[in-house]
């Protein structure tokens, strides 16, 4: 149950080695979380952070879940078994993901797949699995890490930007869907951020940083609003860049 | 059968839940026999300010107005109305009071139903002279989770009796309620008011020791926004039932309580903020007199004066509020203070801040009374740090021996409630005894882990 300050009593992150999924919870757990899952591919790394974040805060008992994000067919099980013994999910925050930036999908056609699999399809199929399990408890919030890349897609990753294109669309649907149930879903979409998962990577202008995405995210998780940017400029900027004809689009620099 | 979007008073923590609104007896069984494992509540007016009386994804029985339980009775030999559970207390006062008798506790709005100040086991300004509503009660019948319905009285079944008096609607649904009520010769009430300069003075009035148990309703407003000499400083009210003879024209008896205004349909965030709060609060000591005064208020004007402005809880917009209220012991006040100071040093600015002395506790396990001093304050919700501030504050009212009221609660913790309730695991087990199946819930229940006997952190 969230409390009348706006704490949320349980909280989950899939992707619980990801900078932003952490970056959130250091901002949103505070005095009245009773429990944090950690949902996250490699275990031992999700148990580094568990250790931080308990001693952080202390009064919250954390636990760390492993899962495959490439199999759909496995999130309702991973949903039952991060709200078993009747304990709800209150906000789950949804951050995992794979970039596969500079891979040569000309020479390798089928790896397409993978990233579809992790970043769409699971995806999706986990988007439905919390909202069924929050429709029934007539409540809750999911948080979805997207990405302006899913806004206007780039040459430079273009399977990557598809993949967020699909499960941004798809979850700002669902929200639709949504509405009367008590159940909301919050699309967070970043600009460029700089994590390990960008290391080495040319910055874009209005680049970010977990910590300030993680702030957008806090002050966005107890409002109503479908879509956030982080920046929020980005909103103006992709706002215009989403309506450029393709032929204005090819001669910018930003491709 | 439909969905509904439900809050507390204080407007925070909205939740989604079925909503049933019973006209017979029959149709409360059928809804909680057929129940989900989420549960069923019973909700009155909906005037707690937390989650008591919603219960996401599970259904709520809308029992205010509903035609059920026995009709509406006054014996005018001895005093005793009997009233439906869904029955508000504006409608028992409409009736009763022409009559010559008054409800013999009312909270700060007339506008409870009698399941829910049962459930709540509410206080008023004379809980130090006659205790807490249950203790009213002569009788009730509780329909259980079984569909069997039950005669409780404090004599036949005192275990299930007083688990329902505080149990805040987890045992069982009030269908209807004999009540004592308190004999009066007219509807006004001698005031005697007095302006108080600083903390210290507020306490020594009020305290045991002095003249206070010989007022029948005694409260004090405690300005929360003053600092340094004036820090504390208030306007003591206290009184009773004017006589027949005080009343210097028409029938002492006349009662006609008006809503007045209405707050307006939109506000935003920011209209209470510290500014027109210290505004406002400047402004409430200044009208009291200097000296002190007595005059005559009506029933409302005394009793239920945010009840002039319907829906005045939507004045802190969309973010909603939270009303903080607590207990410490008689020998505590030095907490009381340290309070006062934490809130006023984070910049928390409380449109209106209440402060009395309650009387002995009764024997209900879940009741919130206990012999001590209680404060109650407001507070937007959205204020920043307010989660860290008010765990602070919750730690030093715990280890003062003091206790949250849950009819006002919309944040503590598992822990703090087993903390502050010692008698909770009893509670709990007579409450099983008459909830086997589990089938009541509420979100409240959810949050505090209610209904959880193993944990016991």
């Amino acid at each position: 149950m969230k409390n009348g300050v706006g704490v949320p009593q349980n909280i989950v992150l899939f992707g619980g080695t990801s900078d932003i999924g952490q970056a959130v919870l250091r901002e949103i757990v505070k005095p009245g979380v009773s429990n944090v899952s950690l949902v996250c591919r490699n275990v031992d790394t999700g148990s580094l952070f568990a250790e931080e974040l308990g001693a952080l805060s202390p009064d919250v008992s954390i636990d760390v879940v492993r899962f495959d994000a490439s199999d759909a067919t496995a999130m309702p099980a991973i949903v039952q078994e991060v709200s078993s013994e009747g304990r709800d999910i209150d906000v789950a925050i949804v951050a995992h993901g794979v970039l596969n930036e500079g891979f040569d999908y000309y020479r390798d056609p089928a790896a397409v797949a993978e990233v579809m699999d992790v970043n769409a399809t699971g995806t999706m199929s986990l988007l439905l699995a919390l909202a069924a399990r929050m429709r029934e408890q007539g409540y809750g919030r999911i948080v979805l890490l997207s990405s302006v890349a899913g806004v206007r897609v780039r040459k430079s990753n273009p399977v990557y930007g598809a993949s967020k294109a699909a499960v941004d669309s798809f979850a700002v649907a669902l929200d639709h869907d949504l509405v009367g149930t008590g159940v909301s879903v919050l699309v967070v979409r970043p600009g460029f951020v700089t994590t390990k998962m960008t290391e080495g990577m040319k910055k874009a202008p209005f680049s970010t940083t977990a910590d300030a995405v993680a702030k957008v995210v806090a002050g966005a998780v107890n409002g109503s609003k479908t879509v956030v940017y982080a920046p929020s400029i980005l909103e103006y900027v992709f706002a215009v860049f989403r309506l450029l004809p393709q032929a204005v689009w090819r001669r910018l620099p930003l491709g | 059968m439909t969905k509904e979007r439900l809050s507390g008073w204080g407007r925070t923590a909205w939740t989604v839940s079925e909503t049933v609104r019973p006209t017979s007896e029959q149709e409360i069984r059928q809804v909680v026999g057929t129940a989900s494992s989420r549960g069923v509540i019973p909700r009155g007016l909906g005037r707690s300010y937390g989650a008591a009386a919603q219960n996401a994804g599970g259904q709520v029985l809308m029992m205010a107005g509903a035609p059920v339980g026995a009709d509406y009775s006054l014996d005018q030999a001895s005093g005793v109305v009997t009233a439906p559970g869904g029955m508000s207390l504006d409608e028992v006062l409409k009736r009763a009071v022409p009559a010559g008798w008054f409800v013999p506790v009312t909270p700060g709005t007339r506008f409870v139903t009698v399941g829910g100040a049962i459930g709540s086991d509410i206080h008023g300004k004379n809980h130090h002279f006659d205790g807490s509503f249950g203790q009213h009660v002569r009788r009730m019948r509780v329909l259980l989770s079984s569909g069997e319905t039950v005669d409780l009285t404090p004599d036949s079944n005192p275990e299930w009796f007083w688990a329902t008096v505080g149990g805040m609607g987890l045992t069982g649904v009030v269908l209807d309620a004999d009540i004592r009520m308190l004999p009066i010769e007219s509807s006004r009430v001698r005031v005697e008011t007095e302006r108080l300069p600083d903390f210290d003075s507020v306490v020594a009035a009020m305290s045991s020791d002095g003249e206070d148990d010989t007022y029948r309703y005694s409260v004090s407003w405690v300005d929360l926004v003053a600092t340094g000499k004036s820090m504390g400083r208030g306007v003591l009210t206290r009184g009773d039932h004017a006589k027949a003879s005080e009343v210097s024209s028409g029938d002492p008896l006349a009662y006609d309580p008006k809503v007045r205004l209405a707050a307006p349909g939109w506000v935003p965030n920011q209209l209470l903020n510290k500014l027109s709060i210290k505004a406002f609060n400047e402004v409430w000591y200044r009208k009291a007199p200097a000296s002190r005064h007595v005059g005559i208020e009506s029933i409302p004007a005394f009793f239920h004066p945010l009840d002039g402005v319907r829906q005045w809880n939507t004045l802190y917009g969309r973010q909603g509020f939270i009303q903080y209220q607590f207990i410490v012991p008689l020998d505590q006040v030095e907490v009381l203070r340290r309070v006062i100071e934490t809130f006023a040093g984070q910049g928390v600015a409380s449109f209106l801040a209440v402060l009395k002395r309650m009387g002995e506790q009764n024997r209900a396990p879940m009741s919130f009374p206990t012999e001590g001093w209680t404060l109650t304050l407001d507070m937007a919700a959205g204020i920043k740090g307010l989660p860290e501030l008010l765990a602070r504050v919750d730690t030093m009212v715990l280890d003062a021996g003091g206790r949250h009221y849950l009819a006002k609660d919309s944040h503590v913790s598992p822990t703090a409630v087993r903390r502050g309730y010692p008698m909770l695991s009893s509670w709990q087990k007579t409450r099983a005894e008459m909830d086997p199946s589990g089938s009541w819930n509420s979100d409240l229940a959810r949050r505090l882990a209610l209904l959880d006997t193993g944990r016991m952190q």
